[in-house]
């Protein structure tokens, strides 16, 4: 299916990117990479500022050119294509409404700009149809923050582009507005079938809205896959803990049987099914989330179908209604957090209290790489980069003058 | 300088003056906190100055009326007759010289600007080799005495051979006007979000309706700005336009040259008609800005 810029798009279109690196003077945004997303899906791009998520955005968009590879629309290369000839619309992270029009201006500018027919009817719709027609003649700094989002993102679907591109854009609205929105985008998406890309370091978002999430780290992908499968089962320390949180063990594999491996972590012996566990033999990191550990406060029998690690001491009771975070410290293990349904009344266990901790076999995972290689958290490499690029701006300009 | 100066501050840079406003409400309340010495002499202090400023301007206005003869310097009575007949002395050699300098004055402010806004967006949007020191050479034509620049430039024309007349002093006075329409358009094309030109490229903007649609309504009150700016500087500019005028005179240049066997009160008039419009142009701007604050202030 080629994509013309002068008709509306039928359906969503692929987007393929191949091979893709960018190098900015100073550092590198994107180191290689590969992606297809499929039409009509709502895919969001996951990850830490300044991990090359937005700017393979940009590269989508044609707001910036690729160093290296090829993007398809559809089937179509654009690489060459500058931004205004391409089938794709942007929802920016600021809006970027126009200030000195008025919202259906606004709203009609992409139609105009083509010579589409009845931009203003065109227009109208699609401010119905993100409930703001009646601000239609109105400035955009004359309206709140949530409708000025709602007024780019009718801007743009009103194009009917084959790519939706959206670029944090609930991010600067508060926690009660953001989660409408992300529910009034998630229905439009689903009645207008566009494909959406959505930009985002607000896991919760993405899993909320995405029907495919890819979590992105340092100019590449880490893992990608359904909410759920990425939640469940990470393949990386990276996901692991940026996707939720995560409790991890590193050790040795010291038995397998043909469902399940066992590992040595400090004495205790853990256990994780050979099929949820990334590498099975030597050195593993190995985890399981908080929520599905329990916690006791006499030592529970030995099971093969748990985990026991114990005794230990709570050192954290934080309460929060729903929910009761409890840190524990196990001697040689570490300090493992567990969540508890608030199903009684109050806390179970208080600080200093000794505790055992335990948790389904089956809930546990293997991971792809060791604690040491990726560190707790990826660092924010942003700043090294922008102080790159600093440096050698300040030098040319110096050689200048 | 004359009042299109105070016309330009007041369209440029409208917050500066609310700045002036709050101010001067914080000076009220600190005075009527005070006793004794504040009470009286802040008044006082604040009369004096605006009599000192306003003298002359007082004058003008007045004396524009003076049934003059020759020169106009003590008050004969009051009369009509200049303002109505204000082209019709010495061969209206002041009209002549008030229409040369409005000619000037808008001829070298459009090429100013034109070019100056130009270097503006350059300046801010593209990165390219000696950009700094472009920067940096804009400013020396600010820096430099007139007189430095008017010799300099008067020695060139010689040099090269240019007769001098009207285009030597557009030439000259587009040549000081540029560094001012530059550093007046930069602030504003610096504090342009660059995600609304991208927005316009990304909704099927050519390169060039991009510019038309999106960047220039943008800067609009900026370029404004400059080009009154710039015509003010170019209107009442002497030092410059004495070097490089050869016979051609401009209006400053006639007050000067009149000046030394007095002044007649034709150039009153046409003062006081100058500075009464850049009055008139002040209160428009003033009045229509509080008028779209109301609207907007009702609206939201």
């Amino acid at each position: 299916m080629s994509v013309s810029v002068r008709e509306f798009a039928e359906r969503g279109a692929d987007l393929e990117l191949v091979g893709i690196q960018k190098r900015f003077p100073g550092f590198t945004a994107i180191e290689e990479l590969d992606l297809t997303i499929p039409a009509g899906s709502f895919f969001a791009l996951l990850g830490p500022s300044g991990c090359g998520k937005t700017t393979t955005l940009r590269l989508v968009a044609g707001l910036e050119e690729p160093t290296r590879g090829r993007i398809l629309i559809g089937g179509t290369d654009v690489t060459d294509t500058k931004a205004h000839q391409r089938p794709v619309n942007t929802v920016f992270q600021s809006y970027a409404l126009f200030p000195h029009m008025s919202i259906i201006e606004n709203v009609a500018f992409g139609l105009k700009r083509r010579r589409i027919g009845d931009a203003d009817t065109r227009a109208h719709e699609a401010l119905r149809l993100v409930e703001l027609d009646h601000l239609a003649q109105r400035r955009p700094a004359q309206l709140s923050g949530g409708q000025q989002q709602r007024v780019a993102l009718a801007r743009a679907i009103v194009n009917r582009p084959a790519l939706l591109l959206l670029d944090e854009p609930l991010g600067a609205l508060d926690l009660k507005l953001r989660r409408q929105m992300q529910l009034e985008l998630k229905t439009i998406q689903e009645e207008v079938g566009l494909t959406f890309l959505h930009v985002t370091h607000d896991q919760e978002e993405a899993m909320t809205m995405a029907d495919t999430v890819a979590v992105m780290n340092k100019g590449a992908i880490e893992q990608m896959g359904a909410p759920e499968q990425l939640y469940e089962l990470p393949r990386t320390v990276f996901v692991a803990n940026f996707l939720g949180q995560s409790n991890l063990f590193t050790g040795r594999v010291v038995g397998t049987t043909d469902t399940a491996i066992a590992v040595d972590v400090q004495g205790a012996r853990l256990v994780v099914p050979t099929a949820r566990a990334a590498r099975h033999q030597g050195q593993v990191t190995i985890g399981v989330r908080p929520e599905k550990v329990a916690l006791h406060r006499d030592a529970p029998a030995e099971s093969s179908s748990r985990n026991v690690l114990g005794p230990g001491h709570v050192i954290d009771v934080s309460f929060s209604g729903v929910s009761t975070q409890y840190i524990v410290s196990i001697t040689g293990v570490g300090t493992v957090t567990v969540f508890a349904q608030n199903i009684g009344i109050g806390p179970i266990a208080s600080e200093g209290d000794e505790v055992w901790i335990s948790w389904d076999v089956e809930h546990g995972f293997g991971l792809d790489d060791d604690l040491a290689d990726a560190g707790k958290f990826a660092a924010d490499d942003d700043t090294h980069a922008i102080a790159v690029q600093r440096r050698e701006a300040l030098v040319a300009e110096l050689e200048e003058s | 300088m004359s009042g299109e100066v105070q016309a330009a501050a007041v369209l440029g840079g409208l917050q500066e003056s609310e700045q002036q406003e709050d101010s001067g409400h914080r000076g009220g309340r600190v005075r009527r906190q005070r006793i004794g010495l504040g009470d009286w002499l802040l008044p006082v202090y604040t009369v004096i100055a605006f009599v000192f400023l306003l003298i002359p301007i007082v004058y003008t206005l007045v004396f524009s009326f003076n049934d003059s003869i020759k020169s106009n310097i003590s008050w004969r009575g009051f009369t009509f007759d200049k303002w109505l007949n204000v082209c019709n002395v010495e061969g209206g050699a002041v009209c002549e010289a008030f229409a040369n300098s409005i000619v000037i004055g808008i001829v070298a402010t459009i090429i100013a600007t034109t070019l100056g806004t130009m270097i503006a967006i350059a300046l801010v949007r593209y990165r390219f080799r000696a950009r700094s020191s472009i920067s940096l050479l804009l400013f020396l034509p600010m820096a430099t005495p007139e007189v430095v620049l008017g010799a300099g430039l008067a020695a060139q024309f010689l040099a090269v051979g240019v007769p001098k007349d009207m285009t030597t002093i557009i030439l000259a006075h587009t040549m000081f006007c540029i560094s001012f329409v530059v550093v007046t358009v930069k602030a504003r094309v610096a504090s342009l979000d660059p995600a609304l030109e991208e927005a316009g490229r990304d909704l099927y903007g050519s390169p060039s309706q991009v510019f038309w649609r999106v960047t220039f309504p943008l800067l609009v009150p900026g370029i404004m700005a400059a080009a009154l700016l710039s015509f003010a500087l170019s209107f009442d500019d002497f030092i410059i336009t004495n070097f490089n005028s050869g016979s051609v005179s401009t209006f400053p240049k006639y007050i000067y040259i009149s000046a030394s066997r007095g002044i007649p009160a034709e150039a009153n008039v046409i003062a006081s008609a100058v500075f009464l419009f850049a009055l008139v142009l002040v209160i428009v701007a003033q009045v229509s800005r509080a008028a779209r604050a109301k609207r907007l202030a009702r609206l939201s």
